[in-house]
């Protein structure tokens, strides 16, 4: 079985499987960390029942999240080693450490506060537990960053020499975690995080003010959603739009494949909005364009020349189908969130904020948007960088296990079956969670766990709270 | 070869502590997992659970520190390991999905449904344990390398002795839960973790002796590691020290000392290690790749050693305060799932 197939195809097909999966949890997390974050703390502070009620909640919801990221994580840490092996020998003294890093400011510090935060409430305090949640909130963050950053130097390499047997080492650690890509990819992504996570918890509490629109506690999370979906919403817009202009500088290649330039514009290149790009061909068919909006948009003049992929060895092209309708995926729903934001504005304005069943139903609709975003901004920023591991250095081809294709099939199968039973049980579980409003004296993952009390009632959670003060 | 105390040196005993750290406290609560099947009252299945919950996420993350430090101070050995147990690597990760989500799964289901997790928290935890034992026997019988590249077959790693050693990883976890429950549980449960402890701790004697005699016929290197003048002064005391933990051990356990057993099983664990490191060093891959030959630029080294230096100490702070939090016997009646 598998003997015809082709092993880096498939180690490829099974690192973009197990990644799409990994990634929608973290993404989930960062944002649901710090939510819980200013949830605790607007409870610390005001003291309203609603806050606890709504961070005990979403901490369950949290709980299975989390242990989802762990364990898909886990594969991720092994798998450059399993079917990636030249490439981890050619690149480990520079990701390794990177990724080491992450380990040890980030990974620990999630891990080692999480069962406080999760169980702990009763035995700790209120206020060591509030540590507790910004320890996993930071955490989450500090994880993206160097995470970002060993990604980012994949796709524009700096502060790097190469020794005799081949590996990348680092000439200057400064700019190699720095590099040019990443702080652009770093802010792109956590908004994206804060954004999906908005989503999700918007739809959430629309779901429930469809049935009911006088409940406090879908109320209050419904609110704070949708302030930050008209926030973040036109910041992140900008945002991407900056991280396109560094990818222009840096990786003109992927840009032309988003743009579906494979010609060269000498003056001025057309908006390519929708088409179906022949990669073979080399042209895109059936397309709609706007003249000359590309060369705004990318060189703020009219008039700018684009080079196109005429200008690029045929051997370096990224497969433009894939990036191009990824692209055009990410920024539809980008600005689908900024009209949700817009219009949760208006009716906020008019008063009618927990009334209005189009903005309810329209929010509900939006809340797997984050999560399928997310997803597309990653396919067409890593296939983009194709035919590259690392960009310009080293070849996907060359950074493969020597595997033979049967063994990285079976494993590939292997992780289908396994990843599909686990996350339809544990998507089962979250929806169910999500089913059911907060309601009053909301117990947190602790009603099952060992406390002295039986869970955080509201009564034992005031008492807690009169205490530390 | 450079002096003693070079960086490659520090690198090889950080991974290697890491690598224990990891053993140890994922190491029991894999454990539980093996001793499941044998308790299957709900109530006790709680408190199994519930003795680790807190704690589990912090003890596997050890794990990834063994990955990716690794991948970051000795990418040579990463990229020629990995392949070389790429089957059973697979099949630990498998192993630790369906235990890891277990642990919040089972309390969000039904009946029916949460047996089938406490099925998968039992399955994954052995498939776990027998891959990582499987691939410590690979690794000690060595593997083929061609030109920094992994040059062997697809189960070169399966033989009669990476079988031995996978059981025997199997008892010495299920050794280390049976402690664990001696120390964290009360009653009945504990009684039966005393039980099942005695049982185990000959299981591991006989694991631990089988691999002993085994090993020494893989490679020469290794006998004369082991028996030659003057080595054997320096690794005789290895036998003793593990016939004096024993002794103490079964004195625990007849006179239900509780809290000795878990930490006298975890120093039987720490001197097979020892004896472990003795047969491999200097070796990173035996018999073919040395630390040296297999480390990462000194300055990836010397980077990542500041970090270490601060935030291991650090780590290790607050995960034993988070140990404390939960510290005690877990009592029954405080779960009413």
């Amino acid at each position: 079985m598998f003997e015809g197939w082709d092993a880096v195809a498939l180690a490829r097909a099974q690192f973009a499987f197990t990644m799409s999966f990994h990634i929608v949890f973290p993404a989930f997390s960062i944002g649901l960390a710090s939510y819980l974050a200013v949830l605790e703390a607007l409870w610390l502070w005001t003291g309203r029942e609603v806050f606890i009620n709504l961070f005990n909640y979403w901490l369950k919801i949290f709980a299975v999240a989390f242990g989802m990221g762990v364990v898909s994580g886990i594969v991720m840490s092994y798998q450059f080693g399993t079917n990636w092996a030249a490439y981890a020998d050619k690149t480990g003294p520079v990701i390794g450490p990177l990724m080491a890093y992450e380990v040890l400011t980030a990974f620990f510090l999630e891990a080692g506060f999480l069962g406080v935060m999760l169980f702990g409430l009763q035995r700790v305090g209120p206020r060591l537990h509030f540590i507790a949640t910004l320890m996993v909130a930071t955490g989450t963050l500090i994880s993206a960053f160097w995470i970002l950053s060993a990604n980012s130097w994949m796709q524009t390499p700096s502060g790097y020499a190469v020794n005799a047997d081949g590996q990348f080492v680092a000439a200057d650690w400064l700019k190699v975690i720095f590099n040019p890509s990443f702080p652009y990819r770093l802010v792109h992504m956590v908004l994206a995080a804060y954004l999906t996570t908005a989503l999700v918890v918007g739809a959430v509490g629309a779901f429930h003010l469809l049935r009911d629109s006088h409940l406090p506690g879908p109320r209050v999370m419904f609110s704070m959603a949708m302030w930050m979906a008209t926030l973040v919403a036109p910041i992140q817009i900008l945002a991407g739009d900056q991280h396109g202009l560094n990818t222009l500088e840096h990786q003109p290649a992927k840009v032309m494949a988003m743009e579906g330039h494979y010609q060269s514009h000498p003056d001025g290149a057309p908006l390519v909005l929708f088409g179906l790009p022949d990669q073979s061909a080399g042209k895109v068919d059936y397309s709609i364009e706007v003249p000359k909006l590309s060369s705004l948009i990318l060189k703020h003049s009219l008039d700018a020349p684009l080079a196109g992929l005429d200008t690029v060895p045929r051997e370096n092209w990224p497969p433009v189908p894939i990036t191009f309708w990824s692209f055009r995926i990410m920024v539809g729903l980008g600005f689908l969130i900024l009209g949700l934001g817009l219009f949760s504005l208006w009716t906020r304005w008019r008063g009618r904020l927990y009334q209005s069943r189009v903005l309810h139903s329209f929010a509900l609709a939006m809340g797997p948007a984050g999560f399928i975003a997310v997803l597309a901004g990653w396919i067409t920023t890593e296939t983009g960088r194709q035919p590259f591991t690392v960009y310009g250095l080293l070849r996907t081809t060359e950074s493969a296990s020597p595997l033979s294709a049967p063994a990285v099939a079976s494993s590939l199968l292997a992780f289908i079956i396994v990843y599909f039973i686990v996350y339809a049980a544990g998507l089962t579980y979250l929806f169910r969670l999500m089913a059911l409003p907060p309601h009053p004296g909301e117990e947190g993952p602790s009603g099952d766990m060992p406390v002295h009390a039986a869970g955080i009632t509201p009564a034992a959670g005031a008492a807690a709270l009169r205490a530390a003060r | 070869m450079t002096g003693i105390f070079d960086i490659a040196t520090i690198w090889a005993f950080i991974i290697a502590f890491a690598v224990f750290v990891y053993v140890v406290m994922d190491g029991f609560d894999l454990g539980l997992g093996i001793l499941f099947p044998l308790f299957p009252n709900k109530r006790d299945r709680d408190v199994i659970m519930n003795s680790v919950a807190p704690v589990w996420d912090g003890n596997e993350t050890w794990l990834v520190l063994g990955g990716g430090g690794l991948m970051a101070a000795f990418p040579l050995a990463y990229a020629v390991l990995m392949p070389a147990l790429y089957t059973p690597m697979i099949a630990m990760l498998i192993g630790l999905i369906f235990r890891g989500v277990a642990f919040e799964f089972r309390w969000r289901t039904t009946q029916s449904e949460r047996n089938r997790w406490d099925i998968a928290f039992a399955g994954g935890s052995l498939l776990a344990t027998l891959a990582q034992g499987i691939a410590l026997g690979a690794i000690l019988q060595g593997v083929h390398v061609e030109a920094r590249h992994y040059a062997g077959g697809w189960w070169d790693w399966l033989t009669p002795f990476s079988i031995l050693t996978g059981l025997a990883l199997v008892v010495g976890y299920a050794l280390l839960g049976a402690t664990w429950l001696v120390l964290k549980t009360e009653g009945e449960l504990r009684d039966k973790a005393y039980h099942l402890s005695g049982w185990l701790l000959f299981a591991m004697l006989g694991a631990i002796s089988a691999v002993s005699i085994a090993t020494p016929f893989l490679h020469i290197q290794y006998a004369q590691r082991w028996f030659t003048w003057p080595n054997i002064i320096f690794t005789a005391p290895v036998p003793i020290a593990v016939a004096s933990v024993t002794v103490l051990l079964l004195r625990s356990l007849a006179n239900k000392q509780d809290q000795q057993p878990f930490f006298l099983s975890l120093a039987l664990f720490a001197l097979s290690y020892a004896g472990l490191g003795i047969s491999m060093w200097p070796y990173i891959v035996p018999q073919s790749i040395t630390i040296w030959q297999a480390a990462s630029p000194r300055n990836s080294q010397l980077f990542m050693l500041f970090g270490v230096a601060v935030l291991i100490p650090l780590i290790l702070g607050y995960t034993a305060w988070a140990y404390w939090v939960f510290r005690g016997k877990v009592r029954p009646e405080s779960g009413y799932h």
